[in-house]
């Protein structure tokens, strides 16, 4: 591995410097003596592994949380006291992972949270032109009188990055901005991050895509094992050592299997006519034995309805889905497990497991019925089949009896996907499996579902990630709710990319 | 501010904006027509009914609920939950009270001045509320059980000091605001109307009262913003104790005496006023006009199926009939699920 002089990277004095941090939450070390320094006007990534510590850095860099040791620089000048938390704004915004937009408020207010007014009763006239002022002023076209709960993620986030830099800080830290956005949002953003660069503005930026890194950013600090690893300008740095930097091992990039799937296999998930209003119309679909069909679209294109209606979470308007032979009840979830289907949801933390349950129980969930005799589940075989689940995907846990809930986005979508695979399913739908997850627990979950092709399973593989979608055998590329390309392996991004969004279709 | 300090964020693209008639500042005057209705369908039940005289006795009954409920509603918003405020009805008067009547009449024997008998009612109530605000937030314990817990111990306070029995020899001054007349219209209405006011305003035009919105929604975006989430809701405890305090003392005026029940039961009918007014289970939605209209609901229809002569069995069953039916009418006149 290259390590890379600081002094080599830095000029002048830094809008930001953290040096020899150190915070424990309880027994665990979040920093062990972590620091980085971000250059003036320039837009810096922060990459690591989840649990590398890049999310504790955020909040102790924006004030909200106090470090155990070591300091905080803002432009040469020590950090503020916890409590003046104007001050903090003033020196550094910040869009969180999770976000602060108040969805019970107006956006107007929302803006002005809790700066109202300076003293006295509010003036809710006069607030609303400030915000339409302030929203023009940073061209976001939103109303200023609508509830922010109403908007959009991409709109909520413009309204967090607009509130942040209203307070006239110059450093903006934008912790994985792209995590729910899809392709053209994502460009969108990028397009307001270059202009505010152009500006002058100092950006960190967080993300787990690394082609993203390498399109905006100008420098990337790697953390990992709550420590600063390396800092260096990203043409400095390519793709195989960043990766390398953030596991701190040689990592193979992924390997992708060939597979010939012959055509004499079965079709074992079929769909046609699949028609649901306002998502997608007449798609017709064959996934045989063995095989691995992408699903490609931007967020509007209907991938993930269709995923969602092949698995009975949906009911189509129009059309039917078959199950190894058997066509199944439409919108009836049970009926489509029980025909031999197992999937891994959009969203793990809403439909994919129960935080509170244990590895196994969550893993065991569709089988519970097989695992003891009249209702009963035996806890020892339950036990005895999660630890199997463990083994086999690698997940990193103190045993079957965690909860779900303990564990990191990797660890958890691993569950996940051992629940899809529980039943050895002969089909498998996957939406999104690398979303919020790091390099190897990528790995590993894709080639849990090459492993299910191989033991025949046929798969669907919906993804924004173009990096999965190279598994699949074949990829079906979706526009405004139909399949417009189907493209067999071995396509190049431009090749796809350019289909998604709709250019050169016929 | 000058284009350097400004950045624009974008020139191109274009965010499609909200969609719709903004209908937010009705939304907590959907229990209108249900008023309405009730006050049409009372009328057509007795002549009475719409009479100034009764409309004035349906609001006397209810002010010290009203409180309650205000209360309650203030807690919601900032996201909690308070069970027990409706012991400290009872309690936070009688102890009062204990404290200045001599021991024969029931008292403790210490014969403080009458006079500070309301005063020190109220610091009870502000000392059970700092305890739960101390408890939830220090403790980080779920407000749910804390504060069915202290329901339980501060009516079995009072029933232990008490001994379970009635105190009828009450101090003039402590009977008087809840017995009073100001300008032809019972003090208690004056009290609860300004206190209404009084929290209509602070949450609609205050910072203050904007934060127990911003905590109720989401507290950990309030406390990037700088809102000092624990003090706040700590506060909100405490005036929300002082409140029922404060209702226990306008019943008790009103009533004459402090019965060993005073208060019990209310907190069903306090938290359906305030749900069905449209203040959310969840915290950050619903405003104190909105949970006033819900206390009117409530109000008009005891009153209706007093005048009735419904028997007592059989009210129960009508109220929380008609609770349901309003929640619905609110739902549908609101057009946004239930939370």
């Amino acid at each position: 591995m290259k390590s890379h002089d600081k002094a080599s990277v830095t000029g002048g004095i830094p809008a930001v410097e953290a040096r020899n941090i150190v915070k424990r939450f309880g027994p665990t070390t979040a920093l062990n003596g972590a620091e980085i320094s971000v250059t003036e006007g320039e837009t810096h990534a922060l990459v690591g592994r989840n649990g590398a510590g890049k999310s504790t850095l955020v909040s102790i860099l924006t004030g909200l949380q106090r470090p155990d040791g070591g300091e905080v620089r803002f432009a040469g000048e020590p950090a503020p006291p916890l409590a003046d938390r104007d001050a903090w704004r003033r020196r550094v915004a910040c869009v969180y992972q999770k976000s602060t937009i108040i969805p019970t408020l107006t956006v107007a207010e929302n803006l002005f949270l809790n700066r109202q007014t300076g003293r006295g009763p509010i003036r809710w006239r006069a607030l609303r032109a400030r915000a339409r002022d302030l929203l023009e002023q940073y061209g976001v076209a939103v109303d200023a009188d609508v509830m922010a709960g109403d908007l959009g993620v991409e709109q909520r986030q413009l309204l967090e990055i607009a509130r942040a830099l209203s307070f006239g800080a110059r450093l903006i830290i934008l912790d994985e901005p792209t995590a729910q956005l899809d392709g053209p949002a994502i460009q969108r953003l990028f397009e307001r991050m270059r202009a505010l660069c152009e500006q002058g503005v100092t950006m960190m930026f967080i993300s787990h895509h690394l082609e993203e890194v390498y399109e905006i950013c100008q420098s990337v600090s790697v953390f990992r094992d709550a420590r600063h690893i390396v800092t260096a300008p990203v043409a400095d740095l390519p793709h195989q050592e960043l990766v390398d930097a953030m596991t701190g091992e040689a990592t193979a990039a992924y390997d992708y299997r060939s597979r010939t799937v012959p055509a004499s296999a079965a079709v074992v998930l079929a769909a046609r006519g699949l028609t649901l209003d306002g998502r997608y119309r007449g798609v017709d679909l064959d996934v045989r034995a063995g095989e691995i069909v992408g699903l490609a679209g931007s967020g509007s294109s209907g991938k993930v309805g269709l995923a969602e209606t092949l698995v009975g979470l949906r009911r189509a308007d129009a059309g039917t889905v078959t199950i190894d032979g058997a066509e199944v009840r439409p919108g009836d979830v049970p009926a489509t497990l029980a025909a031999g289907l197992g999937f891994v949801p959009q969203d793990r933390h809403r439909e994919g497991f129960v935080p509170l349950l244990s590895i196994a129980e969550n893993a065991t969930m569709p089988i519970a019925g097989r695992l003891g005799r009249f209702g009963v589940v035996s806890p020892a075989r339950r036990r005895e089949h999660g630890a199997r689940m463990i083994a086999e995907l690698d997940i990193k846990t103190a045993g079957p009896d965690q909860p779900v809930g303990d564990l990191s986005g990797g660890n958890a979508q691993k569950v996940v996907l051992a629940r899809a695979l529980a039943d050895d399913p002969k089909a498998l739908v996957v939406i999104n499996p690398t979303a919020g997850v790091d390099v190897k627990a990528k790995h590993a979950l894709l080639g849990a579902v090459e492993d299910a092709a191989g033991r025949g399973a046929g798969a669907v593989l919906v993804s924004d990630e173009l990096d999965d979608l190279r598994i699949c055998d074949r990829v079906l590329v979706m526009f405004h709710g139909e399949v417009v390309r189907d493209v067999p392996r071995g396509w190049t991004d431009t090749e796809l990319v350019s289909a998604m969004e709709g250019i050169d279709n016929r | 501010m000058s284009t350097q300090t400004s950045p624009k964020l974008v020139t191109t693209a274009a965010v499609p904006a909200g969609r719709g008639p903004r209908l937010g500042r009705f939304r907590d005057l959907t229990l209108v027509p249900v008023i309405v209705v009730l006050l049409v369908a009372g009328s057509f039940v007795d002549p009475i009914f719409l009479t100034p005289g009764n409309l004035t006795n349906v609001l006397q009954q209810q002010s010290a609920l009203a409180l309650v409920v205000l209360a309650e509603a203030l807690i919601l918003i900032a996201g909690k939950f308070d069970l027990s405020l409706e012991s400290t009805v009872g309690m936070a008067p009688a102890v009062g009270v204990m404290l200045v009547i001599p021991a024969a009449a029931g008292g403790f024997g210490l014969e403080l001045p009458g006079i500070l008998a309301i005063p020190l009612c109220l610091l009870v109530g502000g000392l059970v509320g700092a305890f739960n605000g101390f408890l939830i937030m220090r403790f980080q314990l779920s407000a749910f059980i804390v504060t069915l817990a202290m329901m339980i111990v501060v009516h079995g306070l009072q029933l232990g000091l008490t001994q379970g029995k009635s105190l009828f020899e009450l101090p003039e001054s402590f009977l008087y605001l809840g017995s009073a007349t100001w300008l032809g219209v019972p003090a208690a209405i004056w009290i609860t109307g300004a206190l209404f006011a009084a929290g209509i305003t602070a949450l609609g035009y205050f910072r203050a009262g904007r934060s127990l919105y911003a905590i109720g929604g989401n507290a950990d975006a309030a406390r990037a913003a700088g809102i000092r989430v624990e003090r706040v809701v700590w506060t909100v405890f405490v005036i929300g104790g002082v409140i029922a305090a404060l209702a226990g003392v306008l019943e008790t005026g009103r009533l004459g005496g402090i019965s060993a029940n005073q208060g019990v039961g209310w907190i069903f009918m306090a938290f359906a006023a305030a749900v069905i007014g449209g203040v959310s289970m969840d915290g950050g939605k619903g405003t104190i006009l909105g949970a006033l209209t819900g206390v009117l609901v409530i109000g008009l229809v005891e009153n209706i199926l007093t005048l009735k002569g419904v028997p007592g069995e059989w009210k129960q069953l009508v109220y929380g009939s008609i609770i349901l039916v309003a929640l619905m009418i609110s739902r549908l006149a609101g057009g946004k699920a239930q939370d």
